[in-house]
């Protein structure tokens, strides 16, 4: 089994203000999702990213907002185990990024021996 | 000390070497050092044979106190045979002019020496079936016969398990102190002793049930000591004592109930014993505090949740801890489970999707559930899936459910 990483990104909408149950019903869609992932042996770690960010360019030049040039943003990562990479693409099956308008980057995790 | 003085001789012994046993040879330990373990256990099986022998005229006032002299004098007398002293205790003791006169066997003393006993017989350089081994005869007062009972192996296999982990533990005595660094550092392993105790206890069929109940009994009064001390008092023992308390509320009811494993609906009635629910319900209480989530938590709060009257709530709940506490440990019956749950909190569609992608296809028990799934669907299919089930199956037990359910089905569908 290799590691892969998702990379879940999306565009932010400054607009969109979610309820409470809203905030929630999302949460649930994640969860089983990665609870889908899990069940199959296939989880390593994930994380959520905030909206605080900033970027530093070198010159210690910091500019605000974690999107360098582009206008989407990740929201956050999850790594999984699969055999090869088509495995990992297919555990995106039901991703709830997808429904938010967002997308899924797939990328191999590289096994630096040090 | 609170024992009666009317207790038959007959079974104040016994009973006394179940409570007693375990405290003098942790405060031997603790004065004199781990390297003196084997010493110390010989000397308290001595002085209960003096016991035996001394008390058939009566008892003494204070039986526990007359343990406790008498073991003092006999690890006295043993000093004096200097090499002992010498080669293992001599290096542990720091004064080394003052061989103490007096052991003290006040009650602090006590819970203090048996909760470093834990920490450092649960220590993972040693196997786990050693450590639990060591754990019930030396923390349990556990006779030979009853461990090797409740492993289902033989007298010599525990004896020579406990033989190695002994000398590994002699030749290098650890040097525990119950400090809050060795304490954080230590606590994962001594709750996984107690978890795997009392899963011993509370999901084997294979014993039986008094034995089953006395592996429980001894996994919660482990985990009770560490909550008498502010320092092992954390909410993740909190967490795990929350969990055997709720488990055992259930336990009279899976004795009725055989299959409450195999079968993932028979797994799922209601607790038998409320105090221990409410019991259960206070040491969740305690365990909510701080910011460490441990398994123990998600498995207490799933355990509530069983305990809990049906309801759409109940099983959204118990998904949710599901999906989390596989984030936090995989286990194929953690997948299974969390797939049943998604059953009842979503749809059956959803959880034979899920259930098809989880391919547990060495393991009984998936099949079970699958064939669980299947039973509203399609017999046939449940049907085949039982056959699947009762190939795989590992005892006699299980092969009875299964050929009971097939049969069962084959009926429902003629």
């Amino acid at each position: 089994m290799k590691e892969f990483m998702m990379l879940f990104r999306h565009e932010p909408n400054p607009n969109y203000q979610p309820s409470p149950e809203e905030i929630q019903a999302s949460i649930k869609q994640w969860q089983d999702w990665i609870g889908s992932i899990a069940a199959q042996g296939k989880f390593v770690s994930t994380n959520q990213l905030g909206e605080e960010g900033k970027t530093v360019k070198p010159g210690n030049v910091v500019t605000d907002g974690p999107y360098a040039e582009l206008k989407e943003i990740v929201g956050g990562y999850i790594i999984v185990k699969a055999a090869n990479i088509e495995e990992a693409v297919a555990l995106t099956e039901g991703c709830p990024m997808f429904e938010y308008g967002g997308h899924v980057e797939v990328r191999n995790v590289m096994q630096i021996d040090v | 000390m609170g024992y009666s003085i009317s207790m038959e001789k007959s079974t104040l012994i016994p009973h006394l070497f179940r409570t007693e046993y375990s405290k003098i040879v942790a405060v031997l330990c603790n004065k004199y050092g781990y390297a003196f373990l084997e010493e110390a256990e010989d000397i308290v099986s001595d002085t209960f044979l003096k016991a035996s022998s001394a008390w058939i005229s009566g008892n003494p006032p204070n039986p526990a106190a007359w343990l406790y002299k008498v073991a003092q004098n006999k690890a006295l007398d043993m000093f004096r045979r200097k090499k002992i002293f010498q080669e293992k205790v001599s290096p542990y003791i720091k004064e080394q002019s003052a061989l103490p006169q007096d052991i003290d066997f006040s009650e602090e003393e006590i819970l203090d020496s048996q909760l470093k006993m834990m920490f450092v017989l649960c220590n993972n350089e040693l196997p786990p079936e050693a450590q639990i081994s060591l754990a019930l005869k030396i923390l349990g007062g556990f006779g030979i016969e009853e461990i090797a009972h409740a492993f289902l192996t033989s007298k010599d296999t525990i004896n020579k398990r406990l033989y190695r982990a002994k000398q590994k533990i002699s030749s290098h005595p650890p040097d525990f102190e119950l400090k809050s660094p060795q304490i954080q550092q230590g606590i994962e392993s001594v709750l996984r002793i107690i978890y795997l105790l009392f899963n011993e206890g509370y999901f084997s069929f294979s014993q039986t049930q008094a034995i089953r109940q006395e592996l429980c009994r001894e996994a919660l009064r482990l985990g009770l000591l560490l909550t008498q001390n502010p320092l092992t008092n954390l909410p993740q023992v909190n967490a795990l004592v929350a969990l055997m308390c709720y488990h055992a509320s259930r336990l009279e009811a899976r004795a009725q109930s055989l299959n409450e494993t195999t079968d993932f609906e028979e797994g799922h009635t209601q607790p038998s014993n409320p105090e221990l629910v409410q019991k259960g319900d206070e040491y969740m209480n305690r365990a909510a505090h701080g910011r460490v989530l441990s398994k123990y938590h998600l498995e207490a709060a799933i355990a509530y949740w069983h305990t809990q009257p049906e309801s759409e709530e109940k099983w959204e709940r118990i998904l949710q801890l599901y999906n989390l506490l596989l984030q936090v440990e995989y286990s194929p019956m953690i997948a299974l489970n969390r797939t049943y749950a998604l059953a009842k909190a979503r749809s059956v569609d959803q959880a034979i999707k899920e259930a098809l992608k989880i391919k547990l296809e060495n393991n009984h028990l998936y099949f079970s559930l699958l064939a669980k799934l299947y039973e509203s669907k399609s017999l046939k299919k449940s049907i085949e899936y039982l056959q699947k089930g009762l190939k795989l199956a590992k005892n006699e037990h299980d092969r009875v459910y299964y050929q009971k359910r097939i049969n069962a089905l084959k009926k429902e569908g003629s």
